[in-house]
């Protein structure tokens, strides 16, 4: 999961990182209390968004005194910054910048432990130091087992060639960065500048923050990051009823079982689609392993509630999971939805109990649901039905 | 022969006890594993009853790893723990010298990933998973949740992130066998890599050809494909899934995302291609291609 700024803002402070005052707006009227409660002087009104970018789109304004602030506001909030709309702006105190550097660490996944990055060169793209500077790139490896001590510290502030003047603050502040990567369990976290200001100290001025949505059973605090708003409603439903559904843009509806088997799904489907004027799938849809009848009849009742699916998939290799199951599934769920199910069903069924799977679907005969042997068959039966 | 698991490997299953636990030891003693016990402190000195097609076997339950092993021997280790406990229980496993464990739990958090697998590489033990179906050697052992009754023993080795493609994979070649087919696992960090895998399919004078499946995320399927091109003689067929995921969206597996450029489908493709490696459109011509390549 991807933060916010002034939630990453908020975890430094939380760990003791020297970040600058900041106060989170939705309102222009907000915006102007913000400016006043920061003192009424100089702040930077920034728009909250998951992406890059932002200052180059206007996202971002240096504003003097609270009505400034408001109209600055006013005019960055429903701003559509690519494709992302701003809802909330930060409204930060200003800050004169001396330096800028650059931090962050993240997960290393071909080396299978961290790596922190860091450099004197901060404020451009990283990519594009990265290409255009290597060298001024420091990267050092983080033991899993060990972390970020005062030694490690030191390393990176070494590797990246720090003046000695401030390297032991940068020293400092990286130790507590990483305690927020370790103590909120989090897969990146990254410093954009990491800055001097005037009086020499070094503030953390824009942070991103990605955190393991696996750990979240031991962060309960964080259920409150969750960014409802930004959810699809389909995926917002899909969620409430326990699925794992990605809302696509395509018009054949997929359900299968297995993250793998699912994705291969999305591409045979787009595949075969090719001979039909470029059919799409709708949506990645997993009811995962050991699904239930019940699981099975969910899934299709949110993939037959998008209103462009043209045509649905069910593609299931039973290795755990039962084709007995998905079958009744299939059939309950159809029962249930009655006349409000109207769109073709293509049926794939192999593994587990497959023999019996089919006999009930044959049995049913329901006249929306169609059996077809193979994968790719079946692929390009869904596709031909979407397109007609 | 066959890679890290054969009809010589004898097993104790960690979270035996559990619901999950039962259910897979019930399937595994059926496709023929040797089990010979289970773990939890709570339950040391039981013994758990399971029916293998009539026949009842009893399974004892021991207070910990180290206390099974040198009461059994047993040289594997399948774990059925849930995340939040998986960390203490691969620990476990590790320093009691466990020469290979198998996480079968899905949802581990990254960070307990990262430390286990520092942890058991500097102690030796290799580790398959976290979020991963195992692996099995037909005929000979199953250590898991595959499916044993799709297909039989053969000479074709099987590597992939993906549990489901494994199983349709199989299934496309149920007529042809496999030496060992290894789910590595859909996390950003796993203990066993495609690269580990190929470099045993690669010794293993059992396995004669290779199936690599591969799915959006990292770059390890672009690293394998470099060392499918220096090191690899036999015939490598692969397939990539996920040319349809969007950026951004994590596709089911923790570590199915596509990032920027980094980790596409068409990418991984392209890479393994380069190394000489047939890449089929979909499973179904995945398994043509082997065929082709097998055909006399």
């Amino acid at each position: 999961m991807d933060l916010f700024e002034y939630q990453a803002r908020d975890l430094f402070e939380k760990h003791g990182v020297p970040v600058l005052p900041g106060i989170v707006a939705t309102t222009a009227d907000e915006a102007r209390a913000a400016a006043i409660a920061l003192g009424g002087g100089t702040v930077v009104v920034k728009a909250q968004v998951k992406v890059g970018g932002r200052g180059k789109a206007g996202g971002v304004k240096v504003v003097k005194g609270p009505d400034a602030t408001a109209e600055a506001a006013q005019s960055i909030l429903g701003m559509d910054i690519k494709g992302h709309t701003v809802h909330r702006v930060m409204i930060a105190a200003g800050a004169a910048i001396e330096r800028e550097f650059y931090f962050s660490v993240l997960l290393d996944r071909a080396e299978r432990r961290y790596l922190a990055m860091c450099s004197v060169e901060g404020g451009m793209e990283i990519e594009q130091l990265a290409v255009e500077r290597p060298h001024a790139l420091a990267k050092v490896a983080i033991d899993p087992l060990v972390g970020i001590d005062g030694a490690k510290a030191a390393e990176i502030v070494a590797a990246a060639g720090f003046d000695p003047d401030i390297a032991g603050d940068v020293a400092e502040a990286i130790e507590k960065l990483w305690l927020v990567y370790r103590d909120e369990d989090a897969t990146l976290v990254e410093v954009n500048p990491l800055v001097q200001v005037a009086d020499g100290s070094i503030v953390a001025l824009d942070g991103k923050v990605t955190l393991d949505e696996n750990a979240a059973f031991r962060h309960p605090d964080h259920a409150h990051l969750v960014d409802s708003a930004a959810a699809d409603p389909l995926e917002a439903k899909a969620k409430g009823l326990g699925l794992n559904y990605v809302k696509l843009d395509g018009a054949v509806g997929i359900i299968g079982n297995g993250a793998g088997l699912v994705m291969s799904t999305l591409d045979v489907v787009a595949y075969a689609g090719e001979s039909f004027g470029g059919v799409k799938p709708a949506n990645f849809l997993d009811i995962g392993g050991g699904a239930s009848a019940t699981v099975m009849a969910n899934g299709l009742d949110v993939i037959l509630h998008d209103p462009q699916v043209k045509s649905v998939f069910v593609n299931v290799f039973g290795g755990i999971t039962s084709c007995i199951e998905v079958a009744n599934g299939i059939v309950g769920a159809l029962e249930t939805l009655g006349s409000e199910a109207s769109k073709p069903l293509v049926v794939r069924l192999d593994g587990n109990a497959v023999d019996e799977g089919r006999a009930i679907l044959a049995a049913a005969n329901h006249p929306l649901v169609t059996i077809v042997d193979t994968m790719d068959g079946a692929a390009a039966k869904a596709a031909e039905l979407a397109a007609a | 022969m066959a890679i890290f698991l054969t009809s010589e490997s004898t097993v104790i299953v960690q979270g035996m006890t559990g619901s999950e636990g039962m259910k897979h030891t019930a399937r595994m003693l059926a496709s023929g594993t040797k089990i010979v016990g289970g773990v939890n402190p709570r339950k040391a000195g039981d013994v758990v009853d399971f029916d293998v097609a009539g026949t009842t076997v009893s399974v004892p339950v021991f207070g910990s790893v180290s206390r099974a092993m040198e009461a059994t021997g047993a040289d594997v280790s399948v774990l059925f723990v849930p995340p939040a406990f998986t960390k203490a229980a691969v620990i476990e496993a590790v320093d009691a010298g466990m020469p290979l464990a198998v996480i079968i739990t899905e949802g581990v958090p990254v960070s307990d990933t990262a430390e286990f697998f520092a942890y058991a590489q500097l102690k030796g033990t290799r580790l398959v998973g976290p979020n991963c179906p195992g692996l099995i050697s037909p005929g000979q052992s199953n250590v898991g949740i595959t499916p044993a009754n799709i297909t039989g023993p053969g000479h074709i080795g099987l590597v992939s992130k993906s549990g489901t493609l494994t199983y349709q994979m199989m299934f496309e070649l149920r007529d042809l066998g496999f030496s060992t087919c290894v789910g590595i696992g859909g996390d950003p960090i796993v203990g066993t890599t495609h690269i580990d895998c190929l470099a045993a399919f690669e010794a293993d004078p059992d396995t004669t050809a290779i199936v690599m499946i591969g799915e959006i995320g990292g770059d390890a399927e672009e690293r394998a494909a470099a060392y499918i091109r220096d090191h690899v003689t036999k015939p490598v067929v692969g397939y990539v899934a996920g040319f349809e995921a969007p950026e951004g969206k994590t596709m089911g597996h923790a570590g199915a995302i596509v990032s920027g450029s980094a980790g596409t489908a068409q990418a991984k493709k392209d890479a393994l291609e380069a190394a000489g490696v047939r890449v089929g459109k979909t499973p179904s011509e995945t398994a043509a291609l082997m065929r082709e390549l097998l055909a006399p």
